[in-house]
């Protein structure tokens, strides 16, 4: 950018060559220090990080290359592919029933509803809570005994009995419950901003023709809703990949390791289990799961950016 | 497009206030839960159920929370950790937002060669899952001397979080006419000069984002605070973690549920304070994740 300041000619010039140059220089020098700590804080770490996975690092970090061997045992891990199939699990349901919720309610609340900015507040107050604020409320809902088994006895449901937060089988579950209790608001404020977005002249048009709501809503609101359908899916599978505080709270994995997620797999054998190699190659697999879902996604933004 | 929708009451719109009315039920829930449960006695809490009112209210939770609660091996209550997340979300909050701003401003009014890279590798590193940084992060803070300090953490705060505060402040400041800058800068108004006379008076909503959103994140973080504090300098969101999963002794529900409100006060304030900021950072947010 070229330098068009002025000052009055002859006044110190040697100084105004001086300024000069600094201003030339302010814009850069107000942006190193970000870009350094980033720079070195994302990408030398994640670096190093993929350094660590091709060694046998066990308490602390060493630098005996081992090859894949750490990738090779995790596949073989028992616990790393039941972390991996709970996240399967966990996403999917999460995502899916998020979206459902989200789009639903939505709709419904884009139907001059009054009251709707309070509607919405209720809606989203989950989103400012901490997962483990939400872990421990919904650990103790859901608490075999005294939680909603209790509620449901004392109403007159005597047979009524729900142990899922401690069945290995169904605990994975009760976490998709607490998740999609904190999440779905947000998802239907990004679909309600969308449908206000929405050109009511051909909804108008659809209806002169005939056509009824729910028609109209499936055939062409929805459909129109693309971006903001593909944005709610890759915001809720990054909090998905990432989903660690919740499983925390609720289960800390268990019973046995039947909630681990692969964050908490990450976390336990790095740092409390001491096997640092194979905690570094989870990790990279987890990013490895980002990049599969972001690079197709910025890959069609920037392409559908180009086409408009 | 509402304007399509005839209002009155036909059955359908009977039908869609109940589905609505439902729903903010199930959302409140939990918090009613939580708030019931916290003014009960343990006694109470056996004899009755989750929806129960207390048969005599009392505040034992409470104080027992914030003053003796045990928390792994300290039984000193959550309040020296609650002023933690205080001493360490404020000051993280204030300079990750304004390197956000000042950052923000070059990308967008001062562009040099390399910059718009610069800001797509700063834009990658808000998808990227902080477990592949974590370990690299440990061994740098324990180098420095930082390891499970508060000090530690606000730096890890303000890596992690300013790559969100630069993009809020750089989609904020591309809306504002380059000419405003030219004009400027014929006037003699150097760098700083402009961004504090004319950008920073109207930043305010901008910076309200910004405030609101890092707060929230770094008030709610659980990873950096159990992985990089311990003991003394721990989070609040690590101390009601160790709290309710804390064996030892009878399990007080009441105790718990008073903890989870205690830490969930703040973030909740702020949200019924200034939810309209709150929804714009996290709409925001979301075209980036």
């Amino acid at each position: 950018m070229e330098h068009t300041q002025r000052r009055p000619a002859g006044v110190a010039r040697a100084l105004s060559g001086l300024m000069d140059g600094l201003q030339r220089w302010l814009p850069k020098l107000v942006v190193a220090p970000t870009f350094l700590l980033v720079g070195i804080g994302i990408y030398g770490y994640m670096l190093w990080t993929g350094v660590l996975s091709f060694t046998n690092s066990s308490f602390l970090p060493s630098y005996n290359f081992v090859g894949l061997e750490q990738y090779a045992k995790l596949m073989e891990s028992e616990r790393w592919i039941v972390a991996s199939w709970n996240l399967a699990i966990f996403g999917g349901l999460f995502i899916g029933i998020c979206l459902l919720i989200g789009v639903v309610l939505a709709i419904f609340l884009d139907q001059r509803i009054r009251q709707e900015g309070a509607i919405r507040t209720i809606y989203l107050y989950p989103m400012a809570l901490s997962m483990i604020v939400t872990g421990t409320v919904w650990r103790w809902i859901l608490n075999p005994r005294l939680g909603l088994e209790k509620l449901m006895h004392d109403w007159g449901w005597t047979s009524f009995s729900f142990d899922w937060l401690v069945n290995s089988d169904f605990a994975i579950y009760t976490i998709v419950m607490a998740a999609v209790w904190q999440a779905s608001g947000f998802v239907m404020a990004l679909f309600l901003a969308g449908l206000r977005g929405v050109d009511s002249s051909i909804i108008r048009a659809a209806r002169v023709d005939g056509a009824s709501l729910p028609v109209i809503y499936w055939k062409i609101i929805l459909p129109s809703l693309r971006p903001v359908f593909f944005s709610s899916v890759m915001v809720l599978a990054h909090i998905a990949i990432k989903s660690f505080d919740l499983v925390m709270a609720m289960t800390a994995g268990g019973p046995g390791y039947s909630t681990d997620l692969p964050a908490v797999f990450m976390y336990a054998h790095t740092f409390t289990r001491g096997q640092m190699g194979l905690g570094s190659a989870s990790a990279m697999l987890m990013l490895g799961a980002i990049l599969a879902l972001l690079v197709p996604y910025l890959y069609s933004e920037l392409r559908e950016k180009r086409h408009d | 497009m509402t304007d399509i929708v005839r209002t009155g009451f036909r059955p359908s719109r009977i039908a869609i206030y109940g589905v609505l009315l439902l729903a903010c039920l199930v959302y409140l829930v939990p918090l009613i839960v939580m708030l019931i449960t916290s003014f009960k006695t343990p006694m109470d809490i056996r004899s009755g159920n989750l929806l129960a009112l207390p048969t005599d209210w009392t505040t034992i939770g409470w104080t027992k929370a914030w003053s003796e609660a045990c928390t792994g091996v300290q039984c000193e209550g959550v309040k020296g950790y609650f002023w933690n997340s205080f001493k360490m979300t404020v000051p993280a909050v204030m300079i990750s937002t304004l390197l956000g701003a000042f950052n923000g401003y070059v990308l967008s009014k001062w562009k040099f060669k390399g910059s718009d890279l610069l800001f797509g590798m700063l834009l990658f590193g808000c998808f990227v899952p902080f477990q592949v940084v974590l370990l690299p992060m440990a061994a740098t803070l324990g180098k420095l001397g930082m390891a499970n300090t508060t000090a530690g953490l606000v730096l890890v705060h303000v890596i992690y979080g300013v790559a969100f505060t630069t993009l809020f402040f750089r989609n904020y400041y591309v809306a504002i006419p380059d000419a405003l800058v030219k004009a400027a800068r014929l006037d003699g108004a150097g760098f700083f000069t402009i961004f504090f006379r004319i950008f920073l008076p109207m930043s305010t909503p901008i910076f309200m984002v910004s405030l609101i959103w890092q707060f929230t994140q770094i008030w709610n973080d659980f990873l950096f605070g159990v992985v990089f504090a311990s003991g003394d300098s721990q989070p609040i969101t690590v101390a009601l973690n160790n709290l309710v999963n804390t064996s030892t002794g009878v399990k007080e529900y009441n105790v718990d549920m008073a903890a989870a409100m205690i830490a969930a006060l703040p973030t909740l304030v702020v949200y019924i304070v200034a939810g309209k900021y709150f929804i714009r950072g996290l709409t925001a947010g979301s075209v980036k994740g």
